[in-house]
């Protein structure tokens, strides 16, 4: 018997939960999200467990494993509710204070709070925080408020009351016009009305037709998607049933990489306790309504994010792109109706069907309602996930959420969209973010991964990273993207280890012409975007690699070299010790050499050399040249 | 690796051919490297042919054909990482262990892969050593982290 079988047994139950569960109650939050558990948070937790053991508060004082509330850059995260103090970069050695200061004094330990780089002054609550401050977390909101392990928790915050909503109140055809309303575009890449894809599979004539969840999320430094399926799985599960319900599917998949091992249980254990309570399965809360789900782990290949692909990989073979003729909405898996999204996008299912699509268009801008979330990684002082209503200003992202470039270096570019995104430089800082905007500006919107670039990270370089993860990625099987890949590739890998030729920047303009106009699927069709918008903004840093081998970032190994100033060396040792190639001779009292053949060019002596002294030289086109050649050619009065 | 062990693994998905991926992915999970006489026996309880597992198996970076070393090293090489320097972070590690990614020691100490995003960007660049996380590392770091791991030295997770 399950005991959410009506409208009715989830009020109750939601009324129970909610009523053993007192607000007042002291509650110990820790962020247990992937980025917070590299940093320690398990242990953390382990420690505050055993500690309120120890003085006798289990009863009085719960913990909580949370999910990602974004502010990865300060982990692990632990906040004290209902006060709702936030403390930053806890360790396991600091448990014992939080609890007899904070829980059992009500005093504040202040060395762990935020301090405000504006004003010096320290911030108690996480809401104060201007990296929170200035987001709008519609989505990522919940992913703090609940055990992402806990169906209760979710129940608690009206968690499955859209479906109720959209089960027994609504047709499936209302459903539809709701989300058509809102103007819910797609949020893993393309930006697709989610209507119109609904509404193409909910009109093919096949019965048979599948719902499934894209958390392939292959975008290397993208990881929203896992923060939501980790941190909140009921809403994607909701959101798909709601789905599912609108387009007449019995059956949805969830298609996440194994690389996210955290995300596979969490979702897992929220579908059996989904069917375990009578929210999945046959006439869920008593609406007729049969609907099942099953997950599929991706065994790691971008391209499989690609719907074919993706559907193929589904039906157990290699997930190679076919031709979309006839759109994956009418023939996908197995040849029938399929409607694929994006976890960003099922989550946004529940919160429109609960509280309008009005509601949610107050967000955003004409073309693009509601929020989006970025991760906002790179050379950035808040690393973590920012969420943000679609409109607002890169600038606003970079500067106010993200508190600038750290280590005092300048802006340089911030890069979107994944590997078929681009860069896009400090002068259109204060362009409008939206799937419209960036895709006017050369780049696109992607998943919502966003890389922020310094003075230190060479365009060149970037470019070349981004084919060279392509060209792995490229499942071989139209020759435009294979060779079309690979041809760019070896040009910029001439380019950046100074073996670039006057004409070779032509010559990638025309490979990318032809690779975006004769490529099967998105991967290859897109694959020249980083080259072509870091020509498009950055032309002059090519002309350098190519005519002066030089690369002004310091970034191209091959067009550098390290060298010791002697005037300003103080003979103390640290490169030498920290060198790992061991290339750095001398002694106390003796000025300190490094040996040009042995240098790996890794820059370990530049970074470590005290900054008082400086002495450590890096240099680049003819200087380094230079360098190279003369102490190769006198070994000895070195040695 | 034990037949009853392939068969349960089978049994669990039902012996169902559409399952091929997650029954690979399984028997990897379990053994680390699928061993030939695993994948005959996949192929015969499924009636799939050898050739389309070969695909499948050289296709998803997930599978090794070959035994991994005894500890396994894992660069991350997402973009973040990368604008931090993992380039010359993974530079380093080669050199160290005289393997390049995909590759393990004739010893059977390493086994070196790069990966594209584990998702912890903050503490960029990182190196995943045995699933323990290793943050913001330097090359100079790195020889330490590695001869710490055979002494069973490798401590909890290092931040800044
Ligand atoms: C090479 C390639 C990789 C992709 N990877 C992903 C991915 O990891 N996650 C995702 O949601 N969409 C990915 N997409 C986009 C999907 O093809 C598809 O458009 C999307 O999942 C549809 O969902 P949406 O309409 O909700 O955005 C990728 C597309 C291409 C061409």
């Amino acid at each position: 018997m399950c005991r959410i079988c009506s409208a009715e047994t989830l009020e109750k139950t939601r009324q129970e939960i909610r009523l053993r569960s007192d607000p007042s109650t002291p509650c110990i939050a820790v962020c247990a999200g992937a980025g917070c558990l590299a940093s320690g948070a398990a242990e953390v937790i382990a420690a505050f467990e055993v500690e309120l053991e120890s003085r006798g508060l289990t009863a009085a004082i719960t913990t909580r494993g949370t999910g990602c509330p974004g502010f990865c850059e300060r982990g692990p995260i632990v906040v004290i509710h209902p006060q709702e103090i936030c403390y930053l970069q806890v360790k396991p050695a600091d448990v014992a204070e939080i609890v007899a200061t904070t829980l059992v004094d009500k005093q504040l330990v202040e060395r762990l709070l935020y301090v405000d780089p504006a004003t010096g002054s320290k911030i108690t609550r996480e809401a104060d925080i201007p990296f929170y401050k200035n987001q709008q977390r519609n989505i990522l909101g919940a992913n703090s408020r609940i055990d992402s392990k806990s169906l209760d928790d979710y129940l608690a915050i009206d968690g499955y009351a859209a479906l109720a909503k959209a089960l027994l109140q609504m047709s499936p055809d209302q459903v539809l016009e709701e989300i058509k309303r809102s103007n819910l575009r797609g949020r893993g890449g393309g930006g697709f009305p989610v209507w119109r894809k609904w509404a193409e599979s909910r009109n093919a004539a096949d019965p048979t037709r599948y719902v499934i969840v894209n958390a392939d999320e292959g975008d290397p430094g993208a990881f929203m998607d896992r923060a939501l399926i980790e941190g909140n799985p009921h809403s994607i599960l909701e959101g798909l049933i709601i789905g599912a319900y609108a387009v007449g599917a019995h059956q949805g998949f969830i298609y996440v990489r194994q690389e996210y091992p955290l995300a596979v249980e969490n979702v897992n254990l929220a579908i059996r306790q989904a069917e375990k309570s009578g929210l999945l399965g046959n006439d869920i809360l008593g609406s007729g309504f049969d609907f099942r789900v099953q997950v599929h782990k991706g065994a790691g290949a971008f391209v499989c994010g690609e719907s074919s692909a993706l559907m193929t990989a589904l039906e157990g073979r290699a997930g190679e792109p076919r031709p979309k003729y006839i759109h994956t909405a009418v023939k996908g898996v197995w040849d029938k109706p399929s409607v694929l999204n994006n976890v960003e996008t099922w989550a946004n299912v529940p919160l429109i069907i609960h509280q309008s699509a009005d509601w949610f268009a107050q967000f955003g801008t004409a073309g693009c309602k509601g929020t989006k979330i970025f991760s906002l990684v790179g050379k950035i002082t808040n690393t973590g996930l920012v969420e943000v209503p679609m409109g607002v200003s890169l600038r606003q992202i970079v500067e106010q959420i993200g508190g600038g470039i750290p280590a005092g270096k300048r802006f340089k570019a911030v890069q979107t969209g994944g590997p078929s995104g681009g860069c896009i430089p400090a002068s259109q800082l204060d362009l409008k973010v939206d799937f419209d905007e960036l895709t006017k500006a050369g780049s696109m919107m992607g998943s919502g991964g966003m890389i922020v670039m310094d003075e230190d990270t060479c365009m060149v370089d970037i470019a070349r990273y981004f084919l060279n993860f392509l060209q792995d990625e490229s499942c071989g099987k139209c020759t435009p993207c294979r060779e079309g890949i690979r041809q760019m590739l070896k040009v910029l890998n001439d380019i950046t280890t100074g073996k670039g030729h006057e004409g070779d920047i032509e010559l990638l303009e025309d490979l990318a012409a032809t690779t975006i106009g004769a490529s099967l699927c998105a991967l290859g069709k897109s694959a020249p975007n980083p080259v072509l918008s870091t020509l498009k903004y950055f032309r002059h840093e090519y002309e350098e690699h190519i005519k002066n081998k030089n690369c002004p970032a310091y970034a191209c190994k091959s067009l550098l070299a390290f060298n010791i100033d002697a005037d300003k060396c103080k003979a103390c040792g640290t490169c030498r010790r920290s060198c790992p190639a061991a290339a750095i001779s001398g002694a106390k009292q003796q000025v300190h050499v490094v040996d040009q053949q042995k240098c790996t060019r890794c820059g370990t002596c530049f970074s470590v050399c005290p900054s008082a002294f400086g002495a450590v030289q890096r240099l680049s086109g003819a200087a380094a040249a230079s360098v190279s050649a003369t102490m190769t050619l006198a070994p000895e009065e070195t040695g | 690796m034990e037949s009853a062990t392939i068969d349960q693994i089978i049994d669990k998905h039902r012996g169902e051919a559409s399952s091929l991926i997650q029954i690979m992915l399984d028997i990897q999970g379990e053994h680390h490297w699928l061993p030939r006489e695993a994948l005959d026996r996949v192929s015969e309880r499924l009636q799939v042919p050898m050739s389309r597992i070969k695909h499948i198996a050289t296709f998803y970076k997930a599978f090794s054909l070959v035994p991994k070393g005894r500890h396994e090293v894992h660069v991350c090489m997402g973009t973040a990482c990368h604008v931090r320097g993992a380039q010359r972070v993974l530079d380093t590690v080669q050199d160290l262990t005289g393997i390049s990614p995909g590759e393990t020691d004739p010893e059977m100490k390493f086994s070196l892969e790069t990966v594209n995003c584990l998702g912890c960007c903050a503490l960029g660049p990182v190196v995943e050593l045995d699933g323990k996380h290793h943050g913001n590392i330097d090359p100079g770091q790195i020889a330490t982290v590695l001869e710490n791991c055979e002494q069973g030295k490798s401590q909890g997770p290092t931040t800044r």
